[in-house]
């Protein structure tokens, strides 16, 4: 099976030095994709950004996953409001010009 | 150099406890923690206020002397004196303080906090961890015809030549990701983002909403009632319109396909709008008086 783009979850929480049940409990909750190859637990490293954010989240403002989750929801709909926000400021603009 | 009152940046008096400045240090942190506060700059010029005064008010030391020399710190040998002995002191381990790497927030350090305690004091607790560089946020003004095409452009970041290609259809005010872009990783970390800030200035006849286009198109009087051909301009170049009999002012015609590209949809097209606006003769001649009168005659309405 090819790995190239998968990181060994141990390696993961050796590096960040978290537990392991910290990325089993984003799992459950869907925040993270954990792939089992061999026997072994990997992420894809496009995840890699995320799970930093999560684990700052989680040290620095004692943030539980469950928390985290909420963050997350609440980031993506700020994400999308503000995409919203650009586009009708560049239509008021229309009226104003 | 300024002297930073750090119990008023954490929101306490100065007789707080240790769990109180703890708790105000905790409290701050959440509102505006850069992971929390996406592209928001005075968010992140807040949290590093917050880390430094933390960095001080949370270690009894610290505190000591900062309230001992803080508002006299520009005065007399006491301060030198006190930085003297600052070298031994500085290699004492801290508690507290949410270090840095990975967020924006955690690096730089105040002209003040850096003369009274020196570089040394800073704690950068168990950042060991290789951790992703800083994010750049950056803003490139561009006019709305160079957008009209995706093109390549040579940006000057941090001193560093970038070279990007700019997609046709961006929108005035969108944010663009670039990975890897960033700043240097920590500990062997990956490069931070950077965040380019698209500001589009629109400076032809035309109005942009989304990537529809409006035009408005002068026609005089006698096209519009007898019908005929006339050219329009559309974006990138001219089309023949035919105008039919008895058009009215205002009238609204739509040249599909012939708007702005759409962003990352290679090949794809708004519509393009073309208002009518009806030009009346003014300085009529007698000739003219004479047949508008002839005409008016014949109809009432």
């Amino acid at each position: 099976m090819k790995t190239d783009h998968l990181i060994l979850l141990k390696t993961v929480s050796s590096h960040y030095q978290v537990e392991l049940p910290f990325f089993t409990h984003l799992s459950e909750i869907g925040l993270i994709e954990i792939e089992i190859i061999e026997q072994s637990p990997y992420i894809r490293e496009e995840q890699i950004k995320d799970i930093e954010r999560m684990i700052r989240l989680h040290h620095e403002l004692e943030v539980n996953p469950e928390g985290i989750d909420v963050v997350f929801n609440l980031l993506q709909k700020i994400d999308r409001l503000e995409k919203d926000l650009i586009t009708i400021k560049n239509r008021l603009k229309l009226y104003e010009s | 150099m300024a002297f930073i009152d750090y119990y008023k940046i954490l929101e306490v008096d100065k007789s707080a406890s240790e769990a109180d400045i703890k708790k105000a240090y905790r409290k701050l942190a959440r509102k505006y923690h850069p992971d929390l506060n996406p592209n928001d700059k005075e968010a992140e010029r807040k949290f590093k206020e917050l880390n430094e005064a933390n960095e001080v008010l949370s270690n009894p030391e610290n505190r000591k002397k900062y309230d001992q020399y803080g508002e006299n710190w520009e005065h007399g040998e006491e301060y030198e004196k006190a930085r003297q002995q600052q070298q031994q002191y500085q290699r004492g381990g801290q508690q507290g303080g949410f270090g840095g790497g990975g967020f924006s927030g955690g690096g730089d350090y105040s002209d003040f906090f850096e003369s009274m305690f020196g570089g040394g004091a800073r704690s950068r607790s168990r950042q060991t961890a290789a951790f992703k560089g800083q994010d750049l946020n950056a803003e490139l003004h561009l006019d709305l015809k160079d957008v009209y095409t995706t093109h390549k452009r040579t940006l000057t970041i941090n001193g560093k030549n970038i070279r990007l290609t700019i997609p046709a259809g961006v929108e005035n005010g969108q944010i663009i990701k670039i990975s890897g872009q960033g700043g240097e990783g920590a500990n062997g970390g990956p490069k931070g983002d950077l965040y380019l800030t698209f500001g589009i200035a629109n400076h032809t006849n035309f109005k942009l909403d989304k990537h529809n286009l409006y035009s408005t198109v002068d026609i005089d009087l006698y096209t519009a009632i007898l019908g005929g051909e006339i050219t329009a301009n559309t974006f990138d170049g001219k089309v023949k319109l035919t105008v039919k009999p008895g058009t009215q002012n205002g009238t609204k015609v739509k040249l599909k396909g012939k708007g702005f590209p759409i962003y990352k949809k290679e090949g794809e097209f708004g519509d393009l709008y073309i208002s009518y606006q009806i030009r009346i003769p003014t300085n009529l001649t007698e000739k003219e008086k004479e047949l508008f009168t002839e005409l008016s005659k014949l109809r009432t309405i």
